[in-house]
């Protein structure tokens, strides 16, 4: 097992980039996991004179914004959030997304029909668009905002798992587990699945990044959980003091910027390591 | 040639009967969304309690038969829906259809404007680093696709005006026109033309970076076709090889990319005209969402929806033209 992992682990690290994008989600998951212990007091709360520019005030390193909250707090507890959403709408995307996609490719006939239907639906619908509706109507909060997330982002997921089953299908080892007797959930958890990981897992880390952005798309309309301050929250309320202050909104920018730069760096370096045959010239 | 376009008549009429479920599928969907909205479908249809008379909240709920089981308001709903009635806003005391109509224009010079800087612009930039694969302008290129591809595009929005509007003062920080200017013609033009540069740029450059990378493998993909390689060998100057024989073959991807991204463009439109005040379907989503008009709100989704149809439907089309060997059936 060490051994397999070794490799995985050389494989990854030969992707120099791959290695700087990880490093970066370490730092940023550093600062999520701080966040409570340096920054105890609410972010919300207005502690500081309002717009100090970063460096001004060395008690507020980052400045503060225009109602004098600290924007390291922010930015920190901001992490927080942000990465919370990424990771648990990814998970229900991925849910939904490898169920359709299994049950299509596995029983394929009207099975397939049906579900590749409404796939087809989902993905008519312009996702974004969709995930404000969906959190307008059912109000926002963390839940329905990570509803709305999954809602748009299962389909290209189901469509991946679907290819890799239809392919797998076939294979020797699939037909000795019908041969064996195994049931059809059986095979396809415990056969199927794992072998069809590799791809799974690279598009998953570049989800992870579509939904922070999508999270901050929707906090900066004016849609995020009011209670929760992610770093869209904070660009949208720096967008009006945007000629004065511009730095409320970049801070923050710039923290989504490396995320999602770091979660598609780790994305190209997990298909190096995963999917060795794959890997693009 | 008559012969030729007929066939693909057919097939564009085909392919719009093909799209009568999906829309009605989608109809369905906005009807479950109405429902499951907070109150009942009324004070929705009616942009929520408070701006409606109860006159004519009592007058909608007899029109809707909110007291019929819901598989009758179902077919109320579609039946509205399928007579072109989206209903009516009552917060803008105008009907939804006219506005998004009134809105359109604006959306689609933004959208087509962004979608062909950013296939022309990433086509040339994905040749240019397909030529000088793994060299100094290749890994530029890269970085430079990774960097606009990773910024939220409100953000990349949010610095032009920063740096162009505000700091250096030559270009207008939104709107569609100078305010009370009152230009005609050639110069109304230009004022607009003036507008447009940099939503038109923000809602580009994520496209550009997209395109970018797909042309980049596209082209790598075709140099090693047999017929590249024959072209090669009869002493083609490798310039005529990459324009005649590569790119052209390596733009089907992009067309097909060119149809899925459309829904993402008008996702991506409503950021750019909210950050520029553009007086497009975006922004009029965006104004929805505040005034919670969710009845229009489902509108623009429907009508969204409508034109994502319409482009594929489009970009199936352009595809048979570019490759013959692809047949319409």
């Amino acid at each position: 097992m060490t051994g397999a992992f070794g490799q995985f682990c050389r494989r990854y690290a030969r992707n120099r980039a791959a290695v700087v994008g990880l490093l970066i989600l370490l730092l940023i998951l550093a600062m999520a996991g701080l966040a409570n212990v340096l920054f105890p007091e609410d972010p919300w709360d207005m502690v500081a004179q309002p717009l100090l520019w970063p460096g001004q005030d060395t008690e507020y390193p980052l400045g503060s914004d225009l109602l004098g909250r600290d924007l390291m707090s922010g930015l920190f507890h901001g992490a927080r959030v942000s990465l919370l959403f990424g990771f648990s709408a990814t998970l229900a995307a991925l849910l939904v997304g490898v169920a359709v996609g299994a049950l299509s490719g596995y029983y394929r006939g009207w099975v397939d029909d049906v579900l590749m239907r409404v796939t087809e639906l989902f993905q008519t619908v312009p996702p974004f668009i969709l995930a404000i509706v969906l959190v307008a109507i059912l109000t926002p909060s963390a839940k329905t905002i990570v509803l709305a997330i999954a809602v748009v982002s299962w389909p290209g997921v189901a469509r991946l798992v679907r290819a890799e089953f239809m392919a797998l299908r076939g294979r020797e080892f699939v037909q000795a587990g019908v041969v064996l007797g195994m049931s059809d959930a059986r095979i396809m958890l415990t056969q199927i699945l794992p072998n069809a990981m590799g791809p799974i897992i690279v598009s998953a880390s570049l989800m992870v990044a579509t939904a922070i952005l999508l999270e901050a798309s929707l906090a900066f309309l004016g849609l995020g959980d009011p209670n929760l301050m992610s770093w869209g929250t904070i660009i949208g309320a720096g967008r009006d003091a945007l000629r004065t202050a511009w730095y409320i909104a970049a801070l923050p920018g710039a923290a989504i910027l490396l995320t999602v730069i770091s979660f598609n760096l780790i994305g190209e370096g997990l298909n190096d390591a995963l999917n060795p045959r794959l890997r693009n010239r | 040639m008559a012969e030729r376009r007929f066939p693909r008549l057919r097939y564009a009429g085909r392919r719009l009967l093909k799209s009568v479920p999906i829309l009605l599928a989608i109809a369905v969907c906005n009807f479950v969304l109405l429902k499951l909205a907070p109150g009942d479908a009324a004070d929705v249809l009616a942009g929520e309690a408070g701006s409606a008379t109860p006159e004519y909240l009592a007058a909608l709920k007899s029109q809707f038969g909110l007291d019929q089981p819901d598989w009758m308001q179902l077919l109320h709903y579609v039946w509205r829906l399928l007579r072109l009635d989206l209903g009516f806003s009552f917060r803008n005391n105008e009907s939804v259809l006219s506005m998004i109509l009134s809105r359109m224009p604006a959306t689609l010079l933004l959208m087509v404007g962004a979608l062909g800087l950013a296939f022309i612009a990433g086509a040339a930039l994905g040749v240019l680093a397909s030529r000088r694969v793994n060299t100094w302008v290749d890994n530029v290129i890269s970085v430079v696709a990774l960097l606009f591809y990773a910024t939220p595009i409100f953000l990349i929005g949010l610095g032009l005006i920063v740096v162009f509007a505000v700091k250096l003062g030559v270009l207008p920080t939104g709107g569609l026109t100078s305010v009370g200017a009152g230009y005609t013609g050639l110069r109304a033009a230009g004022d607009v033309a003036v507008h447009l540069l940099m939503p038109l740029v923000t809602l580009a450059l994520f496209f550009l970076a997209l395109y970018a990378r797909l042309m980049r493998a596209s082209m790598l993909e075709v140099f090693n076709q047999d017929y590249v390689t024959t072209a090669r060998a009869k002493g083609l100057p490798e310039r005529l090889i990459t324009m005649k024989h590569v790119v052209r073959n390596a733009m089907l991807p992009m067309v097909t990319m060119l149809g899925l991204q459309v829904g993402t463009l008008l996702g991506g439109s409503v950021l750019v005209e909210t950050v520029f005040a553009w007086p497009g379907i975006g922004r009029l989503a965006f104004e929805a969402v505040m005034s919670r008009d969710l009845n229009l709100l489902l509108g623009i989704l429907l009508v969204c929806s409508v034109i994502v149809i319409a482009a594929n439907i489009m970009v199936d089309l352009a595809y048979a033209w570019l490759d013959p060997r692809i047949e319409l059936a």
